[in-house]
């Protein structure tokens, strides 16, 4: 049900973007004011949740780490996996956000003719890099439009990007993301769908992004190697968009109006979803935090002073009483 | 907020990021493209053969395709001649059909790929027209 709910949704967007400009007219609002709309959305939604997140006390370090934890002089220490330094903590980041460290350890339990067997996963790893690199290359390459004159290091990356200079009958040259990406999208995808055990946990909002973003693609790729859009028009808009001067070049199709459409819900949707684990895997107490629980002195930040009183006070108040019951007292 | 100056500058640095495009452009000039296609080798054409190998229309869209198909036709195939919708039949060469009026590669082709960042790698290959030390030589 929920993989209904989600692909529904999708196309109910797409087919809204396609009414609204090419039988309705409307392309004033998705060229101008549902990006603006949706970029403002992002970065204040961003801020708030990040906000949020950074108002929440950890008192304490959390020491679940897959490593040696700082100890006696003969263990050796992980000094990446369980730092005890703010620079250890440094690195773990690091790997963490450019490699995916947690998800590589990923294991996997499966019943095979009665015997359980528990094993190193790496699939679900490798499709998330693959998913996350191609995107990012994909974000960077479309700088192109969004600036007067392209930098040389957008230049590269797309040099980069398609340098097996294959044409697919004669179209423009492939780019190797936008391969990968489709690739790690349709595992990514097929895993929620095929493995039972996944299939029961997942949620429309795991399926929403996933067919979102499979939209996006989708028309990307059909506005570059199939319908070919006038870029000069588009980056006119995009340009004009930057400039703070929007305008709505005539020559530009649906096609392009549905792809935009889909990148303003993404970016609307961004703080408000699952995806904020771009920002949130730097506010990760688990991974960002060093492991000097017995090194350094931590207070929780919501004890409140406790009242308390010494035994001197308490014998001054009852005193008398003490003597009269027979108990000691320490001063006369 | 808890190690809030972290946070901040976390936040920052993300703000500054986003905002790149908005900041780049303040102060650069808004670009607008108007390839030329007004060289003195299609001046001097008469009015009735100054048309393309196909329609503007079409040239505009597919001439990237257009180009590949013939590379591949002469170099793969070794066929070296295009008919097109009008069965008219050009020779198929980039340096000696198109640039043959399409002197001004920098206003004609550079214009438009400079402008959306695509660095088609033609010239790779071809011999470059030399637009400017020929205008020199003129003067």
């Amino acid at each position: 049900m929920g993989i209904g709910l989600a692909l529904i949704s999708v196309l109910g967007l797409i087919l809204f973007a396609y009414v609204g400009t090419a039988v309705i007219g409307l392309n004033a609002l998705f060229a101008i004011v549902f990006p603006y709309a949706a970029f403002i959305l992002f970065v204040i939604g961003f801020i708030y949740r990040v906000v949020k997140w950074g108002k929440s006390p950890v008192p304490y370090r959390i020491p679940t780490t897959a490593g040696q934890h700082y100890s006696s002089l003969w263990f050796k220490q992980n000094k990446i996996d369980n730092p005890s330094t703010g620079l250890g903590v440094v690195l773990r980041m690091f790997f963490e956000v450019f490699a995916f460290r947690s998800l590589f350890r990923n294991t996997k339990a499966e019943l095979l003719q009665g015997r359980l067997y528990i094993g190193s996963s790496k699939w679900l790893w490798l499709g998330a890099i693959a998913f996350h690199y191609s995107f990012l290359v994909i974000f960077l390459r479309h700088m192109r439009f969004f600036t007067p004159e392209t930098p040389w290091v957008i230049s590269l990356i797309e040099s980069f990007d398609s340098f097996l200079q294959v044409h697919i009958l004669g179209s423009p040259l492939l780019y190797i993301t936008n391969i990968s990406i489709l690739a790690a999208l349709l595992y990514l995808l097929g895993r929620r769908i095929i493995d039972p055990k996944i299939k029961y946990i997942s949620l429309p909002s795991d399926y929403f992004p996933l067919f979102l973003i499979l939209g996006i693609i989708t028309t990307g790729v059909l506005m570059r190697y199939f319908f070919k859009v006038d870029v000069t028009a588009i980056k006119e808009l995009t340009l004009g968009l930057v400039y703070l001067k929007p305008v709505i070049p005539k020559e530009i199709g649906s096609l392009f109006y549905i792809h935009l459409f889909l990148v303003s819900i993404l970016f609307a949707y961004f703080p408000f979803s699952k995806l904020m684990h771009m920002g949130g895997v730097f506010l990760s107490p688990t991974r960002n935090v060093a492991n000097n629980n017995r090194m350094k002195r931590h207070v929780n930040p919501w004890e409140y002073p406790v009242k308390h009183r010494h035994y001197e006070e308490y014998e001054d108040e009852f005193r008398e009483k003490m003597k009269k019951a027979g108990i000691p007292v320490e001063k006369e | 907020m808890y190690d809030g100056w972290k946070i901040i500058v976390g936040l920052i640095v993300f703000i500054a990021f986003v905002t790149l495009p908005f900041t780049w452009s303040t102060g650069k000039e808004y670009l607008k493209v108007e390839p030329k296609i007004d060289t003195p080798e299609i001046q001097k054409l008469p009015e009735a053969e100054r048309k393309c190998v196909e329609s503007k229309e079409f040239m505009r869209k597919e001439h990237m395709k257009m180009l590949i198909d013939w590379r591949d036709a002469v170099v793969r195939d070794g066929k070296t001649l295009y008919v097109n919708s009008q069965g008219k039949s050009f020779n198929m060469s980039l340096q000696n059909t198109c640039m043959q009026c399409h002197t001004n590669k920098s206003k004609f082709c550079d214009e438009c790929h400079n402008y959306v960042g695509v660095k088609p790698y033609c010239w790779d290959c071809h011999i470059e027209p030399k637009e400017n030390i020929k205008k020199e030589a003129r003067l």
